[in-house]
């Protein structure tokens, strides 16, 4: 069905008028009778005992209803917070789990480590009663700076985790590679940084809880991408509530990014501790504390290696990566910076040897889990950047350099050398379109043009491939993950023919609420208007895995297809029985069932009604109701690929990289709602852009202060950071999926990066500058310039 | 020690007790259980809250409660004529896909709306991304909150407000 508003239709958001209006439910928003509020005390210090805890004075501020500490959650036996993803080092040994405890009992890891919760009633006073709390604290080493993590003498952070090694992993046989290499006309080689970012969704993180003591009921709102695997985590691992016994709401969520995937230590708190206050507990973070405790991502230190042989073929890839799990192992940080990173070093090439080695460390600092691309942007970064390194050393056009060892579109399914199977794809028209849309032929004028007025212009290429639309169970359980991967969907009618459609998934930005309403609209003929997609609550939705990794639509979408294709069997049935027709000529057409060569049909509200009203029913065949589940497991990720390329002048005597124009060509796949998607790509590229130009966190070597703790010291990107972007698409649809959709939610973060420092390193080779690393702020690149201008002159 | 604050917001009369310490933001979501206006930081950086204060867009976190005392404030809850109607602003963001979490949204909007007033309903790209500087929005890479406040002048100024 094709309409105005089905598949492919740029509909506008249903969601849109409660968030115009301000009559958005945020969980900070919830009005809660006899609320008490709480406020957590951070640890000031990267790495300190606790020598011990005085609250005497603090529990007698006003308004104070209770103070816990990690003492009380030992002597309650509360678990501890868990990581969810076993990953095998290279022995075949599973990683180093040190414990996370839900509060510091005997020592702090990381500034923000949580060391004591205030409950009082009202906010201010919990604040006010936690500056009371005298902690003595001795101060111990810290271990902050990563390259130097598992130096001999760095200060240690865990004892389970001696040397600070999380796991020593790899992938790809070293020896082959190394052989390659041996035989390799030319060799590129590169040192990088990937920087740390901190993901900063506009709403802080927030939870609150409420105990009913008449039904030993809890329940839990929180700014979840995901809250059924909260609830499981809470309920299997940190709590022991019973599953049944704990409802888990996230109403609407002000961004995730990833940041929001997490079980945290102070929404747990919150929901244990509303049963022992006996009123309901909020809590939202402010913005400092978003700083220092939402999980950052990124954070890689790494060398690599490409061979290539004399006419510019890939032969091998050799790279060397050391991550940063921060302090504690959050709750998919082990599975981040291999299976979803080392697993994509093919990109979109034919490099048929590669082999990763990925140590992961411990440091001082906060925990490092998923961001935005989570892995992916980390191997397109390498693999985009030292590919156009060679290209500028070989002297080859960036482009043809990449033209030359796209995998061809004939070879699909291609197998990688690194345990990817990619579906579908056809690389070469992508990089075609971009190249058309950016102008790349009049570049050099335009550079030239540039020059005349001082300024240093650069173009720079990045062809990303990615895997999203995390994936089948079955593969994710053979690589340690602890949980499935399918989603689910419920198609529910009412007797009045109105639906409503639960996801297992979570939109907090998304919209979902049309896409997934699209969907049902498209395929069953229900007015858009008639539909609501339910999303969120643990109570209301069937089991399901959340949003994440690009996954909801190719997933979450995919069983919202088969849900209605059961809908439609059903609905055959009833129609053959109301048409007095054999149900194998029942047609479903535009949302009525036909008879194919009649005019006899029911419109599906019609035989909606009659499930509900079974008075003529053919109660003995059929169960009453309209009302379908259905799961959905994927046969394989979903891989959408893309060329972005950027276009940068600089400033030579300031440093500041202006971009002028920034190009993104994608496939990913079918695309439903198009005005989504292109609001997914716009946000991506700046995510991406952010973290080549602006964004950092920084923690002082010495002390592990988090220096870049607020909006004023983290540079955010802004409008006028900005042109307008300039995208296409192509398509070649998913095999394997019923909507032959792939994920459109983090290209634009994965790609950017690279295509901006290309640029930058671009613009700036004509005067000598070899290497800047992210992000080029202004001073990162007025010194890399002055670096250039001083070696040049020795 | 509590203080009596009365004043006028979306046209209602309102008054309450504060403490000193009470921000104007705090008032708003508080006391008024008014949550559409939004914090998303503490450093008077994001934007999320800005409001309207006698016809001035405010950061209703860098302002005291008492400071409002007498004041005509407008917030997001204030700005549609009717149930039905939306404010030319806020169907430009609707129509240009300019928002997707909603959180900064609030802020964005109010923002929007006095950079136009203050132009005089002449806008063009570089001055709405430069106004932009006390707003930010992770999700929407501006590219479209940008084609919507250049897409509601006009509208703005035909429908006179």
């Amino acid at each position: 069905m094709t309409s105005a508003t089905g598949i492919g239709a740029r509909v506008l958001r249903t969601e849109d008028k409660r968030f115009l209006t301000g009559t958005g439910r945020y969980v900070d928003d919830l009005p809660l009778a006899r609320a008490t509020y709480a406020y957590f005390l951070r640890s000031p210090h990267a790495h300190a005992k606790i020598k011990s805890i005085d609250i005497s004075a603090a529990e007698k501020s006003p308004g104070v209803v209770n103070i816990f500490t990690g003492k009380d959650l030992v002597d309650a036996k509360v678990g501890g917070l868990i990581c969810g993803w076993v990953v095998k080092d290279k022995h075949g040994e599973p990683h180093k789990a040190p414990p996370h405890p839900v509060m510091a009992v005997d020592t702090v890891r990381y500034v923000g480590d949580t060391v004591a919760m205030v409950v009082a009633n009202s906010y201010d006073e919990a604040r006010d009663a936690a500056e009371a709390i005298k902690v003595d604290y001795e101060v111990l080493p810290a271990n902050i700076d990563l390259a130097k993590a598992f130096d001999k003498g760095a200060p240690q952070v865990h004892p389970e985790a001696p040397g600070n090694l999380i796991y020593d992993w790899e992938i790809g046989v070293k020896a082959d590679v190394e052989a390659a290499f041996a035989k390799a006309a030319h060799v590129t080689k590169m040192d990088i940084v990937n920087n740390r970012l901190i993901p900063n969704a506009m709403e802080p993180r927030a939870a609150a809880a409420e105990y009913d003591k008449g039904t030993g009921n809890y329940t839990l709102w929180s700014t979840s991408q995901n809250p059924h695997v909260l609830r499981l985590i809470l309920s299997a691992f940190v709590l022991g509530i019973p599953e049944h016994k704990l409802r888990v709401i996230a109403p609407d969520v002000g961004g995730g990014f990833g940041s929001k995937i997490f079980c945290y230590a102070d929404e747990t708190m919150v929901c244990w501790a509303a049963s022992r206050v006996g009123r309901p507990i909020k809590w939202t973070a402010e913005r400092s504390e978003s700083f220092q405790t939402d999980c950052h991502g990124r954070d890689h230190v790494t060398h690599a290696e490409l061979a290539l042989d004399k006419e510019g073929k890939f032969l091998a890839l050799k790279v060397e990566t050391i991550a940063n799990m921060g302090a504690y192992l959050s709750t998919f940080s082990t599975a981040v910076p291999t299976y979803l990173y080392a697993t994509l070093l093919a990109g979109q090439y034919t490099t048929p040897l590669i082999y990763a080695n990925v140590k992961a460390a411990v440091t001082h600092t906060a925990p490092v889990d998923a961001y935005r691309g989570a892995g992916r942007p980390e191997a397109t970064f390498v693999i985009e950047t030292i590919v156009s390194k060679a290209a500028a050393e070989l002297k080859m056009d960036p482009a043809e350099l990449r033209r030359k060892n796209f995998i061809p579109s004939t070879a699909f399914p291609y197998q990688t050398p690194v345990a990817l199977q990619y579906d579908s794809g056809n690389y070469p028209p992508i990089i075609d379109e971009a190249m058309k849309i950016a102008d790349y032929p009049g570049f050099e004028a335009r550079r030239a043009e540039a020059k005349a007025r001082g300024k240093l212009r650069g173009i720079g290429f990045s062809s990303y491939i990615e895997a999203c639309g995390l994936a089948p169970s079955q593969v994710i359980g053979q690589l340690g993950g602890g949980v499935g991967q399918w989603e689910s969907a419920q198609i529910k009618f009412n007797p009045t023919g109105n639906v409503q459609v639960i996801t297992g998934s979570h939109s907090h930005g998304q919209g979902h609420e049309t896409t997934f309403a699209q969907l049902v609209h498209d395929r069953l003929g229900v007015p858009m208007d008639q539909i609501e997609v339910v999303h969120g609550d643990t109570s209301t939705t069937p089991f399901g895995m959340g949003t994440y990794g690009s996954r909801s639509l190719a997933v979450g979408g995919s069983a919202i297809m088969k849900a209605t294709d059961k809908i439609i069997a059903k609905g055959k049935k009833i129609a053959a029985h109301l048409m007095e027709a054999d149900v194998a000529d029942v047609v479903f057409e535009n949302g009525t069932f036909k008879v194919a060569g009649t005019d006899k049909n029911v419109p599906l509200a019609q035989a909606v009604f009659a499930a509900y009203v079974p008075h003529n029913y053919p109660l003995a065949e059929i169960e009453p109701g309209m009302d379908e589940n259905a799961f959905y497991d994927p046969a394989n990720f979903v891989y959408p690929a893309g060329t972005q390329i950027c276009e940068v002048e600089i400033d030579p005597d300031t440093g500041i990289v202006e971009v002028i124009a920034h190009t993104a060509v994608d496939d990913f796949g079918n695309i439903i709602n198009p005005m989504i998607v292109e609001g997914q790509v716009h946000g991506g590229i700046v995510q991406g852009v952010g973290q080549a130009l602006f964004e950092g966190a920084v923690y002082d070597k010495q002390t592990g202060q988090l220096l870049s703790g607020s909006f004023m010291d983290y540079t955010m990107p802004r409008a006028d950071n900005f042109p307008s972007f300039k995208l296409g698409y192509k398509v070649t649809p998913c095999p394997h999926n019923p909507l032959g959709v792939k994920g459109c939610g983090e290209a634009g973060a994965i790609a950017a990066p690279a295509a901006v420092m290309n640029a930058v390193h671009n613009a700036l080779a004509p005067i000598g500058v070899k290497h800047v690393e992210m992000p080029a702020t202004p001073l990162n690149v007025w010194q890399s310039i002055q670096g250039a201008q001083r070696a040049a002159a020795e | 020690m509590t203080i009596s604050v009365a004043m006028t917001v979306n046209g209602k009369s309102v008054s309450g007790k504060v403490e000193a310490r009470t921000l104007l933001v705090q008032f708003l979501r508080e006391h008024l259980g008014m949550t559409g206006t939004h914090v998303g930081c503490d450093t008077s950086q994001c934007g999320a809250c800005v409001v309207h204060v006698d016809g001035q867009s405010v950061k209703s976190c860098t302002m005291l409660a008492v400071q409002a005392e007498g004041a005509k404030v407008t917030t997001i809850e204030g700005l549609a004529p009717s149930a039905d109607k939306l404010h030319p602003m806020q169907e430009a963001f609707r129509d240009n896909h300019a928002l997707q979490c909603g959180f900064c949204t609030p802020g964005m909007v109010m923002s929007a709306i006095d950079m136009v007033k203050r132009h005089n309903y002449v806008l063009d790209e570089a001055t709405v991304r430069r106004e932009l500087e006390g707003n930010l929005c992770r999700c929407t890479g501006y590219h479209n909150i940008v084609k919507a406040i250049l897409a509601a002048a006009p509208a703005m100024k035909s429908a006179g407000v």
